[in-house]
């Protein structure tokens, strides 16, 4: 206990420092899966095929190969930039394609009838999507964009690894490696912290859950 | 036929020679030496045995380097040679551990090692933990820049702000750099190897690197027109022998061996096998530590 509390300074830095990653990965993962997912489940065969491909290649790609292109590839070709936007965009990018298959699993659980209906009074493709599927898709597919959420945090120690540094998991390798001190009550510390970000966040998505739910 | 086969013999020993001078030459192995000690010792028990594991380092070249031959290779490598031939322990009876900067205090508390040479710098936090022999080395924390750098001159370069640095994560050199930032969170970059931060630093992602000193240095020297080591340390990192705390004759053991292989020759050999090769630097064996 004493660990943590000595050092408080350096864990809540580091705890700012995690969710400042997490808030903009989410910023871009979140609208980027929506669009991706109203790619795949668009009548235009090209977007389709396009938004499945972006899909299968980052789901099948470990988070770390894609976040060491980011951070050794592109500068490797010229492209220069700060370490915490590759690695950011670099999670953002890779939560995309689970938050765009949580939705798709959504829109696959409303009723075809739906569509139909949107359809027949005269709402084209868009509109039929924006006001009658996804408000419908989304409250189903709470449960699992919660999980893409949290991944999404979990992950963001990973990204941590690749020059972004100062996060809540860096912390740990400040203390034990060179400070010192041992690894138990430093990593207690650490699980504390992601503890305080995930329970919170997963007690709301759920509060919102039951709000929105409807019953069919 | 005959002078043919003669010339031929010559070309074959001239080439051997040559092949030898360019790869790493197994360092000349410590003489081991038989001896008693004082029962219910750690010498005791470690010459009894006639094993010993050492903890060090399998990515630090110049210090502790695993090469293909598995084996590792470097200047704390061969003090970990020069302990254990006191003990009567040969280099082949050596059960090299690797422990990264961050196990090093736990591989020694959970009894994983029985003494650790792996670029260890002696500081007040850690001997709350662990006990140290030695040190057998002063490095100092130093940066690199591109050879065509001007802009940084030293550790107060950074105090503007804007310019980015490299250093391993968990290292010493980064955190006591951090006070000569003016935005640690932005300007220090750390990555789990020194390699990488080299990559960072050649591709224009960081404006310079810190490390230990001699470690810059022999980086400068493999890619002299790229590097250029600033030369002034900002922290002097004394490297010293880790062992479990409390140890202080196996403590007064490791100081003596040291002093012995400063008065024989064996550690400057060491160092210039090792680390010291491609720089101009000669070590010093620094004033012991007291063990108590």
């Amino acid at each position: 206990m004493d660990v943590i509390l000595d050092n408080f300074d350096l864990f809540w830095q580091g705890w700012l420092r995690t969710i400042q990653i997490c808030f903009f990965a989410l910023l871009g993962a979140v609208p980027l899966g929506i669009l991706l997912a109203a790619a795949r489940v668009s009548p235009v065969p090209s977007l389709r095929t396009l938004a499945g491909g972006w899909v299968t290649v980052l789901m099948s790609c470990p988070l770390t190969v894609v976040l060491f292109f980011m951070a050794f590839g592109l500068p490797e070709i010229g492209i220069k930039g700060s370490y915490f936007w590759f690695g950011t965009i670099g999670l953002a990018l890779y939560s995309a394609s689970f938050v765009c298959e949580a939705l798709r699993s959504g829109i696959n659980a409303v009723p075809t009838g739906q569509a139909e209906a949107a359809r027949s009074i005269g709402l084209s493709f868009m509109p039929s999507l924006g006001l009658v599927i996804l408000p419908q898709a989304l409250r189903s597919s709470l449960p699992p964009l919660t999980n893409a959420i949290i991944y999404l945090i979990k992950n963001s120690a990973i990204v941590g690894a690749f020059g972004v540094g100062h996060d809540l998991f860096a912390v740990a390798d400040t203390l034990t490696a060179a400070r010192g001190l041992a690894a138990l009550p430093v990593l207690a510390g650490v699980i504390a912290g992601y503890l305080l970000l995930v329970l919170p966040i997963g007690r709301l998505l759920s509060l919102i859950e039951t709000k929105v739910a409807i019953l069919r | 036929m005959k002078t043919q086969s003669i010339a031929f013999s010559l070309i074959l020993l001239g080439s051997l020679a040559l092949t030898g001078c360019g790869g790493t030459a197994p360092a000349a192995a410590p003489k081991v030496e038989k001896q008693t000690f004082e029962s219910g010792t750690t010498m005791d028990k470690l010459a009894t045995a006639g094993t010993i594991r050492i903890g060090t380092k399998f990515d630090q070249p110049g210090y502790g380097l695993k090469g293909l031959d598995g084996k590792p290779e470097g200047f704390d490598v061969e003090i970990g040679k020069i302990i254990a031939a006191k003990l009567g322990i040969a280099a082949d009876k050596i059960e090299w551990v690797e422990t990264p900067s961050k196990v090093r205090e736990e591989s020694i508390i959970q009894g994983k090692v029985d003494m650790i040479t792996a670029t260890y710098v002696v500081t007040d936090e850690r001997r709350e933990r662990v006990g140290f022999g030695g040190p057998y080395y002063m490095a100092g924390s130093d940066l690199m820049v591109k050879a065509d750098n001007t802009a940084i001159t030293g550790p107060e370069s950074f105090k503007s702000g804007g310019l980015k640095v490299c250093a391993g994560v968990g290292s010493i050199d980064g955190d006591k750099l951090k006070p000569h930032l003016a935005d640690p969170t932005n300007q220090l970059v750390e990555f789990d190897v020194l390699s990488k931060c080299e990559d960072a630093l050649r591709t224009g992602q960081v404006d310079a690197m810190t490390a230990g000193d001699s470690i810059l240095n022999g980086l400068a020297a493999t890619n002299k027109d790229t590097y250029k080591v600033i030369g002034k340390p900002f922290f002097v990192q004394p490297y010293g022998v880790g062992m479990t705390k409390g140890d202080t004759k196996f403590c007064e053991f490791v100081n003596k061996t040291l002093k012995d292989a400063a008065a024989d020759g064996s550690y400057e050999r060491a160092w210039k096998e090792t680390a010291g090769k491609d720089i101009d630097k000669v070590a010093q064996l620094p004033e012991p530590a007291p063990c108590a």
